[in-house]
């Protein structure tokens, strides 16, 4: 901590040792930073499940300062959590300096030390990241290198612990990548319409075995090759990533409460089909005991290595984030299959103005897993699929500008959603859901605007049928003002037909953003990118602060 | 290691004047949709014209309505004043796939390049997206906004012109 701030006040001295009382030194002008606070205000409200909050107020913020000068580079980060706000995982209450980095570039080389992110391949076996909104942050604290020693050809190593909230986890990462474009460093081919990228990561992790009655592999490596060939409007992926056998609390069983002995598997393949006014993009994954941390006994979203996104449409119309799909990471097969169509304007479909059409249907199933009485826990082949499914679901969208004015989004959205697996429950079953939502909006004048969002989803399972309003008013280029209301009509238990009134307003000037809000929130899921968080109900005040510079 | 961090910034803070550069945009490695390793440097080259700047993401509402809006009167835009928008995704290997066909599918002219992991996100200190950035000839930043209202459109080219003429982008 003390050499935190000993290298906080480093960057400042040299910041203002070369600063000549001249606000455009170029010195100056390599400056940088940005900063959010999130904090809330909490009130009592048993009858949504909302926990009592004994501070009241919550808050998250940060801060980031960072330093650019031709070839060097360097950044500092501050975190606050005083507490963290309810959802987030309190093991992050505190604050301190989480993050910060020097790097530079001689040439072809560049050197990174102190903390940073990456990723190989697809994240299949390493992805290190950020995602502020729901409190993940995995990022190495070590050193990288990375090197580009004739065209097209990149190589990457590093080595380095983990961030786990505001410590390091307990073991040791170590990783190497090279990513070759056939194309572009072999001369003969420079010229081919055809272009190949093939690359390969692989990453290991100690970590000691303390355990006094069973033997872990302190050392596991991963490798994951893989393979990009676009030719015009087509292109190709393919990724394939092995895990030595690797115990852990995430795959432990009733029969191996250690974790199963058994490798892990994952192939991703997807295939692209592009030119302007059409897009298709078809995808398939098969994901077999592939949960790699950098610790053994970390669960959730801490200390990952693999980055496993949902192979399902990222939803964004608030009802149908009731019934978000999560990543099975001991197992599961999926694919995803989706269509962008510009219907030109001036045809008969298209009208005046065109029309875009978009339609997604995905589908997740269980592995194919025969059980054996060993320390592997079962078998299982790369392309096996298994009888039970997980998740499905079909999204139709047109988005219509029918004038100057007014333009419509139309969304319908059938779900099977299989509550038990996906949330870990017992006694839920599948969930079968139609959603269907309109977003209109219309333009009074230059800058006036205003957009209403009606949701419905239809359900016979569960909490039954949602209702939800949203009524937006935008003035450009500063003010917006928006009030939402879902309501859990269908609910068999009259109590709980609750509504969750919202009201908000912000205000935006360029880079800084200022908002609050009151609202009663749902329990449920957020997810942003791939990855999902639980938040819990809640009942208060909101204020949000965000500025660059 | 913190040592050799201090000692690090110290030898490059005090050599820096030969290496100085004027652009307000950092060098970090983009995709191109093809899979291509491309230079940000590269990316904003517009022979002395104006560049938006625009962060963006498959799965953001707002990002894609005003790439939808500026759409109607980009044309005009490149005309008048020979802008060029480059469209950042900040997808990531969840939807990356997907960033080519949706751009096709809503017949985007611009130039889009991917942004896995989040580096040039980070090194222009996005937080939210939309997020959009004017920058003038010399590839200095001159305008930046976060969020979107529909009307913003208009207001950006506006401050397009203005860069375009030399006067100052307020």
């Amino acid at each position: 901590m003390r050499k935190n701030i000993f290298f906080l006040f480093s960057v400042a001295a040299i910041v203002l040792s070369c600063n000549n009382a001249n606000a455009q030194s170029p010195i100056l002008s390599g400056i940088s930073g940005n900063f959010q606070l999130d904090a809330q205000y909490y009130l009592v409200d048993s009858a949504i499940g909302a926990p009592v909050v004994p501070e009241k107020v919550l808050s998250n913020g940060f801060g980031n300062l960072n330093f650019n000068y031709g070839n060097f580079t360097a950044g500092i980060r501050y975190e606050s959590y005083l507490n963290p706000l309810l959802g987030f995982d309190p093991r992050y209450k505190g604050s301190g300096i989480t993050y910060r980095f020097a790097s530079f570039k001689v040439n072809d080389l560049e050197v990174t030390i102190g903390n940073f992110y990456d990723q190989i391949g697809s994240g299949l076996i390493f992805r290190s990241y950020e995602e502020r909104s729901l409190g993940i942050d995995n990022a190495l604290d070590g050193i990288r290198v990375k090197y580009n020693p004739h065209a097209g050809i990149y190589l990457k190593g590093f080595i380095g612990e983990q961030r786990s909230f505001f410590e390091k986890g307990p073991g040791i990462v170590r990783a190497f990548d090279a990513d070759i474009s056939l194309t572009e460093a072999i001369k003969s081919l420079n010229e081919s319409k055809t272009r190949i990228t093939v690359g390969t990561g692989v990453v290991s992790k100690y970590q000691k075995d303390e355990n006094p009655i069973y033997v872990y592999p302190e050392n596991v490596l991963s490798f994951a090759p893989r393979t990009r060939i676009t030719r015009g409007p087509v292109s190709f992926y393919a990724e394939y990533a092995y895990k030595y056998n690797d115990p852990s609390l995430v795959n432990s069983t009733y029969e191996n409460p250690q974790g199963i002995y058994k490798p892990g598997e994952a192939i991703y393949l997807n295939g692209n089909y592009s030119k302007k006014g059409i897009g298709v993009n078809v995808a398939a994954k098969h994901i077999d005991n592939m949960d790699f941390r950098s610790d053994r006994n970390a669960t959730g979203t801490n200390l990952t290595l693999s980055y496993l996104p949902a192979l399902t449409k990222q939803q964004t119309y608030r009802l149908i984030t009731l019934y978000p799909y999560a990543t099975q990471p001991n197992g599961e097969a999926g694919i995803n299959t989706d269509v962008f169509y510009n219907i030109k304007k001036g045809t008969k479909l298209g009208g005046e103005r065109g029309t875009d059409i978009a339609l997604n249907y995905s589908t997740v199933h269980s592995i194919d897993k025969t059980p054996v009485a060993s320390e592997q826990g079962y078998e299982s082949s790369l392309f096996g699929v298994g009888d039970e499914e997980y998740f499905e679901e079909v999204n139709v969208e047109i988005t219509k500008k029918a004038s100057k004015k007014l333009k419509l989004i139309l969304t319908y959205i059938y779900t099977e959603y299989n509550k038990d697996v996906i949330q870990g429950l017992s006694g839920f079953g599948t969930i079968y859901a139609h959603t269907a939502v309109a977003d209109v909006q219309y333009k009074l004048n230059k800058s006036n605007t205003v957009r209403v969002e009606m949701q419905h989803l239809l359900t016979d399972q569960d909490m039954k049928s949602w209702a939800m309003m949203l009524v937006e008013y935008t003035i450009s280029p500063h003010w917006f003002f928006a009030a939402f209301d879902e309501y859990n009509y269908g609910n068999d238990d009259k109590d709980a037909r609750i509504h969750y009134p919202n009201l908000s307003a912000g205000y935006t000037k360029g880079a800084n953003r200022i908002s609050l809000g009151y609202g009663k929130q749902r329990e449920g899921l957020l997810c942003v990118g791939g990855v999902c968080r639980n938040v819990p109900a809640s009942n208060g005040f909101s204020v949000s602060v965000t500025s660059s510079f | 290691m913190k040592k050799t961090l201090l000692v690090l910034m110290l030898a490059f803070a005090s050599g820096a004047t030969v290496t100085a550069q004027t652009s307000g945009v950092p060098s970090v490695k983009l995709k191109d949709l093809d899979g291509a390793v491309v230079n940000s440097n590269d990316v904003i080259a517009n022979d002395g014209k104006p560049v938006i700047l625009s962060f963006w993401a498959t799965w953001c509402k707002p990002c894609v309505n005003e790439l939808n809006a500026i759409k109607d009167i980009y044309d005009d835009m490149v005309e008048e004043t020979g802008v060029k928008l480059v469209a950042l995704s900040i997808d990531d290997a969840r939807t990356i796939p997907t960033v080519a066909p949706f751009v096709n599918g809503k017949g985007w002219d611009y130039e889009v390049y991917l942004d896995p992991n989040g580096d040039f996100k980070r090194a222009m200190n996005v937080n939210l997206v939309p997020h959009t950035f004017l920058l003038n000839g010399k590839g200095e930043v001159v305008n930046q906004h976060t969020s979107y209202a529909p009307g913003d459109e208009e207001k950006l080219f506006d401050l397009v012109r203005k860069t375009a003429n030399g006067e100052a982008a307020e």
